[in-house]
């Protein structure tokens, strides 16, 4: 493999596990205040593709409108979920809320495929992501550089928020302890939401990016990259959005990195994530950054 | 009491043999199929109830053992001349190729390989607890299901398999299903269902009790597995084909729904849940089909069903947590009771 | 004779030594008590005996088996049982269902004797039912055998607890606040239970309590615990006239 093509795959790798760790950070944040796994954030991830797309394809917007009211339409959509499927049994046993999890996944997925059909669609191609730079000895897509440049802003943005900000504080407190932030005067319902709408719409601009790089759009294309994306956010440690953004760059450039290497085990890439999620259990459950959670007696 | 119930249930059991033979001999193709279904789904929802609701242990890997289960069936009860037919790509590996027996000694196969298979998966994952556990489970499934996706010259890869002998019928069905009630009754009202039911209401005071909680979860784990690996070949024999998506995560959904419908820990729910799906699932057909409202006919909207099917999930969860059995099983008793209760006027009944 | 033995076992979390070189003995027979104000360690005490929490360091020797590390179940096959400060029994299932799971560590037959039901399984199935009625009639649960064990109240729930602990065979019994919300009446009636227990299964017991006329009436030693360190060991008389116990309870009057 000479040089300028392991280059390449190392571009193609950061700039999918960019998309991942954009997807993984609402699932760690959603954990980390909830302790649920918030089975439908691949299908918010996946409404979101759609929402761009109408907006462009079907309503002709100009592409930064349409992606802005995409990206506000998933964090509203985010919210809806969490208010419908979570909320209301928020006390229960942590089984029924993973199964009103799944409830609401395949719910957005089938309401999905009545509505949006079925067949796969092409994602619209906007000139100022698509076109090809040549870099060195190599073509690649302008988007492959923006998107880790965008998810880096974007998690600079994130990490203020959350450490400068009021409202990063109350997420910070319920996460720690909601009943004592309950006390301590913190909205908590309102924060939980906050929550889940900063991560859809993360997931929403990832959606978008993603939409871009592979413009075959489908009702249940949220579901391998929604799973993938749990899994980056357990390897870097569930909770920690750090954490997340780390596990995101291993799993994507780990998987490039297997496909070039070991073209033979390509039948086998969705089940590299999954085979990384289960060593990493056994060996670290609290992942690269997590911290230790132990009960009480 | 004892005997006025066991005479009914024995009444029960004989109107059931008499309503069977009618359907073999007299119900089209079409709803004794429906009628096969429902067994296999009882059996299906009562393996994944041992485990999830009995146990406690939240697995979403189904899907997994119930194609280990199918394939394996498929493989073993297919003649020489289909097994040539199908794998025209890369021929079967031998012996497998030259492999052919009878449906039961195959099914039996079928559950322990499915046995082996989860004592593979549940000793790592069954260190884990909760979601994790939950996401585990359902890698592993995945897994399984990009293995048979890839060994194209065991499983024929993505083509599946075509032609598998439809040996299922309703005796098969139905025996199969009966004679998993029973060992799963047997089962959890004896110390061992006692020590599973201990592990789901509080694992610290179960290990406390000197249970050694891995290894009661890992027999929870294969035993369920044993009845999922019987369910898939049962159902790919009925069926006649299978290929790796059809072992997708959906499967796992459809025989959750059946559990939380019916009550998770509870065998009459889930019996009386597997049908009211099964007969559900096919009733609803009409909701992807165009719909005649009068003059108006809406076009045909492939995937409403199952918006219907992910809602009901969620209004059971949301609405009625404990599904319609909750822990409680179905009993003569309580029919009584419930009938005598309607007319708190008549009191002729002795306790 | 000793039973049980700690070697200056200690707990720590992180950061924070919740326990610090607990060092105890449990003869035969006698009725231990550990005593000290909230958040003293008592708990983690227990916890480290118990196979909860492995000790960070030192050692917990059962009947000169060495026992430091071993899992909660494999103690409790040993013989030391224990009881929860905060009641956890199996909430949903029934009052005698609670004490048939405790007989289960003992079982011989394996789970395909008890699926068919073969005549070893039929036989330990009846010794276990006679054994757990024998002790609901000890703690006077027998009539309620078949109620829901959440719907006992709180005093019934405790001794349920304790017949649950029995009916693993334990030979060291811990007793986590046994008389925690438990009326006069029922914290006098628990004295006079405890001692019979003793008595009639041959136990040794080490209880947490925090009720001193409990600890006072029955215990032969009893231990102080004050943020994790043992400040005070010995009879009840000595334990009353100790200054620094005095001090741990009652505060010291410096310059605060």
């Amino acid at each position: 493999m000479t040089l300028d093509l392991f280059l390449q795959h190392l571009t193609n790798g950061i700039s999918l596990g960019s998309l991942y760790a954009l997807i993984a950070i609402g699932y760690t944040m959603v954990y980390g205040i909830l302790r649920l796994i918030n089975f439908a954030h691949g299908d918010i991830f996946m409404m979101s593709v759609y929402f761009a797309f109408f907006g462009v394809a079907t309503f002709g917007m100009p592409w930064y409108a349409a992606f802005l009211l995409a990206i506000l339409l998933t964090g509203a959509l985010g919210i809806l979920v969490e208010r419908t499927a979570y909320k209301p049994i928020r006390e229960a046993p942590k089984i029924s809320i993973l199964i009103s999890a799944i409830g609401a996944s395949f719910l957005l997925e089938n309401l999905a495929t009545v509505i949006f059909g079925g067949r796969p669609k092409t994602f619209p191609q906007i000139e100022l992501f698509t076109k090809m730079v040549d870099v060195g000895a190599v073509r690649i897509q302008m988007l492959t550089f923006m998107i880790p440049v965008i998810t880096v802003a974007l998690l600079i943005g994130l990490l203020y928020l959350i450490n400068h900000t009021k409202s990063g504080m109350a997420m910070r407190a319920v996460s720690k302890d909601i009943e004592t932030a309950r006390l301590m005067g913190i909205d908590v319902n309102r924060t939980i939401s906050f929550t889940f709408g900063i991560g859809s719409m993360l997931a929403a601009v990832g959606g978008i990016m993603w939409g871009l790089k592979f413009p075959s759009i489908l009702p249940l294309m949220g579901v391998i990259p929604g799973l993938k994306c749990f899994i980056a956010a357990v390897i870097g440690g569930i909770g920690n959005i750090k954490g997340a953004v780390y596990g995101g760059f291993i799993l994507g450039v780990g998987e490039i990195m297997l496909i070039a290497f070991l073209p033979e085990l390509t039948g086998y890439r969705d089940a590299f994530a999954f085979i990384l999620l289960i060593v990493i259990l056994l060996f670290r459950p609290t992942g690269i950054m997590g911290e230790k959670i132990s009960e009480k007696v | 009491m004892k005997r006025r119930n066991l005479i009914l249930t024995a009444v029960f059991l004989l109107l059931s043999v008499i309503f069977l033979v009618y359907a073999d001999n007299n119900f089209d193709s079409y709803i004794v199929r429906i009628l096969n279904l429902c067994a296999i789904y009882t059996v299906l929802g009562l393996s994944m109830n041992l485990i999830n609701g009995f146990t406690g242990l939240f697995s979403l890997g189904h899907a997994g053992f119930m194609a280990v289960g199918a394939y394996a069936t498929a493989i073993l009860t297919m003649s020489i001349e289909t097994k040539q037919a199908n794998f025209f790509l890369a021929p079967l590996i031998s012996p497998l190729d030259k492999i052919v027996l009878p449906f039961l000694i195959s099914l039996i196969i079928a559950g322990l390989i499915a046995v082996i298979v989860a004592y593979g998966i549940g000793a790592p994952a069954l260190r884990l607890k909760g979601d994790y556990l939950a996401i585990a489970t359902l890698g592993f499934a995945e897994i399984i299901r990009v293995v048979f996706t890839n060994t194209q010259r065991v499983t024929n890869g993505a083509l599946g398999l075509k032609g598998i002998p439809s040996t299922t019928n309703l005796w098969w069905s139905f025996g199969i299903a009966l004679f998993t009630v029973i060992v799963m009754i047997s089962l959890i009202n004896s110390s061992y269902g006692r020590a599973f039911k201990a592990i789901r209401e509080d694992e610290i005071a179960a290990e406390s009790m000197g249970i050694n909680l891995f290894k009661h979860k890992v027999l929870s784990f294969m035993i369920g597995a044993f009845f999922a690996g019987v369910g898939g070949g049962l159902l790919g024999s009925l069926l006649g084909t299978i290929d790796p998506l059809m072992f997708r995560f959906f499967m796992t959904f459809n025989i959750l729904l059946i559990i939380v419908l019916g009550g998770m820990g509870s065998i009459s729910g889930t019996i009386i849940s597997a049908f009211v799906i099964t007969i559900a699932t096919e009733w609803l057909r009409f909701l992807d089909e165009p719909i005649k409202l009068g003059f108006l006919t809406t076009p045909a909207l492939p995937g409403l069903r199952m918006v219907v099917f992910s809602a009901l999930l969620m209004v059971v969860v949301l609405f009625f947590r404990h599904g319609l059995m909750g822990t409680r099983e179905l009993t003569w008793d309580m029919i009584f009771g419930f009938f005598n209760r309607k007319k708190p006027l008549t009191k002729g009944g002795t306790k | 004779m000793s039973v049980l033995r700690t070697d200056s076992i200690t707990m720590q979390f992180g950061g924070l030594t919740a326990v610090k070189e607990f060092s105890l003995e449990l003869n035969k027979g006698e009725i231990i008590a550990l005593i000290g104000p909230n958040g003293a360690g008592k708990t983690t005490a227990f916890n480290m005996i118990t196979g909860v929490y492995k000790p960070t360091k030192g050692n917990v020797i059962f009947n000169d088996k060495n026992i430091t590390g071993l899992k909660p179940d494999q103690i409790t096959v040993l013989g030391v049982a224990r009881t929860f400060q905060n009641i956890r029994l199996f909430k949903d299932l029934s009052v005698l269902d609670n004490v048939l799971i405790a007989n289960h560590l003992r079982i011989k037959s394996n789970f395909m004797e008890a699926i068919l039901k073969l005549p070893r399984y039929r036989r330990e199935e009846k010794a276990m039912f006679e054994k757990s009625m024998n002790l609901l009639e000890k703690v006077g649960l027998a009539d309620l055998k078949d109620e829901k064990s959440s719907s006992l109240p709180y005093g019934k729930q405790r001794r349920l607890e304790i017949a649950r602990a029995l009916a693993t065979d334990p030979a060291v019994l811990l007793l986590d606040e046994p008389a925690a919300g438990m009326n006069p009446k029922e914290t006098d009636d628990l004295t006079v239970f405890i001692k019979e227990i003793r008595d009639e299964f041959n136990l040794t017991i080490f209880m947490i309590e925090h009720h001193m006329q409990v600890v006072m009436g029955i215990s032969n030693r009893i231990y102080v615990l004050d943020y994790g360190v043992t400040i005070a060991q010995g009879t009840p008389y000595e334990i009353q006239n100790n200054q620094r116990v005095i001090e741990a309870y009652l505060g010291v009057e410096e310059n605060a």
